[in-house]
């Protein structure tokens, strides 16, 4: 395009023709000349893209609208955008691995995956039982600290989307202080592949207990905070209630779990009704509303968060009742050879280990080597594991052919499944509420589309 | 079922000695009854609700604490129906598919996992179909929530499901050639070259098996 050609077609506010109707591209600041044209059009009846870079969206969400005046009369999402295809990528790396790839799907949720995923080896391998407790207690601890986190970005980003500034602050600070002890905890703050097939990575630092119950302390001031920005208020009330019904038909009928299902008022949270991990040693409320709207939701994810607290106040007691015991499965022909230790320069293998199989073990070093390089073997066959994430069933479905890696892995995501009903809830309503009603499903896209 | 090798790569002139080895890899294969636990019950329901049960049930699968039942793919539809309505299996919780380029006629298999909040149950159905017909019946119209797992795996494996609403591509680009989570599906990647010593490309690495 030449210098002279450029100034008479504006790239950014183009109009063409299609077998479709006029075509009319929105980028920001054309919005008189948009109108005026628009304002010639005969039909009231207009296609919107949303998506997949709007900041509303939760992430690369294409949402095709079809409106009549304001009202939408037709919803379709368009995902795909954040596929990474990581289901087949596990099916190239040994098992131990494949936490790495799993953690990365749901960002917001990654010891869910973890967890989920490991849990589905464990079912294969046929150790179920013999998982350390101590080694569920501190995923049950991870998990709950995990949901505390996942909420918050809900909740400040919902309420951000909406135009509620506020909360959002609050939020993140509140996600901060975890994902700080998750950083304590694992190394990292986010993707940290620390739940392994047959425990977890490393044992809690020296000094978390008293960590995390100032934590715990904090956390629970720091609540009060959004609470009282949030529940009851008119404005944040006027936007969420009765917006994206979903009644209990509907919910089963789309296979939707967590906040939403419950929000219909049905108490099914898999933590109680098939737990796993050893929730059932642990007192805890499961919440719900039963008005079916966004509003329900919120008030579901704020008192869930009390809920984690409490679960993670009889983890830490736990914790200090199991201090010093094994957090990896006692089978050495599937427990990772080598434990961190705090060497001079940072953590690493731990050096008694490597002087083991360096100095004084042949057989230590073959082991080691054949663990670490090839992986262990697991039966042939297939099982399917569930965990309650942030969003609802979170369940990996994992098949062995009896080789060192995985022969399949397909992760039931509740994000992909939860946003199905985005149509359901939308349609009918004003443009407006759609976003109220995608926040409220809480999609995280990378779950999505793995 | 069988592998060979230590690598699972043939004719690399490996003289370690274990290009040699053979060793028998066997699926869990047919469970006879008693099933345990909450399965012998849910047969039973489901013979009573559902004549046809000997015909359109070719295995039940007692596995690791979970129940398959292998369904004729033609009978699928209704005996999901019955486990929905008599039953009470409400939720499907999607579909997951798996490619086994060795079973002949048999390659493509889907697995829809059902669960029962009324009875807190859980079971899973099987069904499976040939890569050169890949067609299975759609259950988007017994369960509305299959409509995204299905077009997944259409997506994935390339399995046709009769009668969805509208079978498009959902997680690749709607152009995309090929079924990326068929086992015969090239991974594709170049070689990189670094300092001299090449790392070959994903699809030609040397792997274990």
């Amino acid at each position: 395009m030449t210098q002279e050609k450029s100034t008479l077609f504006d790239p950014y506010a183009a109009t063409r023709e299609t077998t479709e109707g006029t075509v009319y591209s929105v980028t920001g600041g054309d919005w008189d000349s948009l109108v005026s044209e628009i304002g010639e059009a005969k039909e009231e009846r207009i296609i919107v893209n949303m998506g997949p870079q709007h900041p509303s969206t939760h992430g690369v969400l294409r949402l095709v609208l079809e409106l009549e005046g304001e009202t939408v009369t037709e919803v379709r999402p368009g995902i795909g955008y954040l596929h990474t295809g990581i289901e087949k990528n596990m099916e190239y790396r040994s098992w131990t691995q494949g936490t790495t790839f799993a953690t990365r799907m749901d960002y917001l949720a990654p010891i869910f995956n973890e967890t989920a995923y490991c849990l589905a080896i464990e079912k294969l391998l046929g150790i179920t039982n013999d998982i350390p407790e101590r080694a569920s207690i501190i995923r049950v601890l991870m998990m709950e600290l995990n949901r505390i986190s996942s909420h918050m970005v809900a909740l400040g980003t919902g309420a951000l989307e909406l135009g509620a500034m506020g909360p959002m602050f609050f939020a993140f600070r509140e996600r901060e202080a975890v994902l700080d002890v998750f950083e304590a905890i694992t190394g990292l703050r986010m993707n940290m592949a620390y739940v392994r097939p047959g425990g977890v990575q490393q044992d809690l630092p020296a000094g978390m207990t008293s960590r995390l119950r100032d934590l715990v302390k904090e956390l629970r001031k720091n609540f009060k905070d959004n609470e009282k920005l949030l529940v009851g208020n008119t404005i944040w009330m006027k936007r969420t209630e009765g917006i994206g019904y979903l009644d209990l038909a509907g919910c089963t009928t789309l296979g939707i779990t967590g906040p939403v299902l419950r929000s219909t008022g049905l108490p099914w949270d898999l933590r109680k009704m098939q737990p796993y991990c050893g929730y059932e040693n642990y007192a805890f409320d499961v919440i719900t509303a039963d008005t079916c709207d966004v509003y329900g939701r919120f008030l579901i994810r704020m008192a869930e968060l009390e809920q984690s607290l409490r679960i993670v106040e009889q983890a830490i007691e736990k914790l200090d009742a199991t201090e010093g015991q094994p957090v990896m499965v006692a089978d050495k022909k599937i427990a990772w050879p080598a434990q961190l230790a705090l060497g001079a320069d940072g953590l690493g293998n731990s050096l008694d280990h490597i002087r083991e199989i360096m100095g004084t073990s042949m057989e230590s070093l073959i082991h080691h080597f054949k663990l670490v390089t090839e992986g262990f073997r697991v039966p042939a066959g297939q099982a399917y594991a569930a965990v309650e994430s942030p969003r609802g069933e979170l369940a990996a479905h994992v098949v062995s052919d009896g080789g060192t890696k995985p022969y399949r892995v397909h992760f039931r995501e509740p994000s992909f499944n939860n946003l199905q009903s985005t149509s359901a809830m939308s349609e009918g309503g004003m443009v407006a509420d759609i976003i109220g009603a995608v926040a409220s499903i809480d999609p995280v896209m990378g779950g999505v589309d793995r | 079922m069988t592998q060979e090798g230590m690598f699972g790569v043939s004719g690399t002139g490996d003289t370690s000695g274990y290009g040699g080895l053979v060793r028998t890899v066997s699926n869990p294969g047919s469970t006879e009854r008693p099933y345990g636990g909450y399965f012998d019950q849910l047969a039973d329901d489901l013979e009573r609700a559902y004549p046809d049960f000997a015909d359109a049930i070719t295995k039940v699968v007692v596995d690791r604490g979970e129940l398959t039942l292998h369904i004729k793919k033609e009978r699928l539809v209704e005996v999901a129906k019955v486990l929905r309505d008599k039953l009470l299996f409400e939720m499907c919780m999607g579909v997951s598919g798996v490619h086994y380029p060795d079973r002949t006629g048999c390659e493509l298999v889907a697995l829809y996992p059902l669960l029962s909040m009324t009875k807190n149950q859980r079971v899973r159905l099987e069904v499976c179909t040939s890569e050169v017909d890949p067609h299975i019946p759609s259950l988007v119209d017994v369960y509305g929530g299959n409509n995204w797992h299905e077009r997944e795996t259409f997506d994935m494996f390339g399995i046709v499901f009769d009668g969805h609403p509208g079978l498009t591509r959902i997680l690749m680009p709607d152009d995309w050639d090929g079924h990326p989570q068929r086992k015969d599906y090239p991974l594709g990647g170049i070689a990189v070259e670094y300092k001299g010593a090449t790392t070959p490309a994903p699809q030609n690495r040397r792997s274990y098996k």
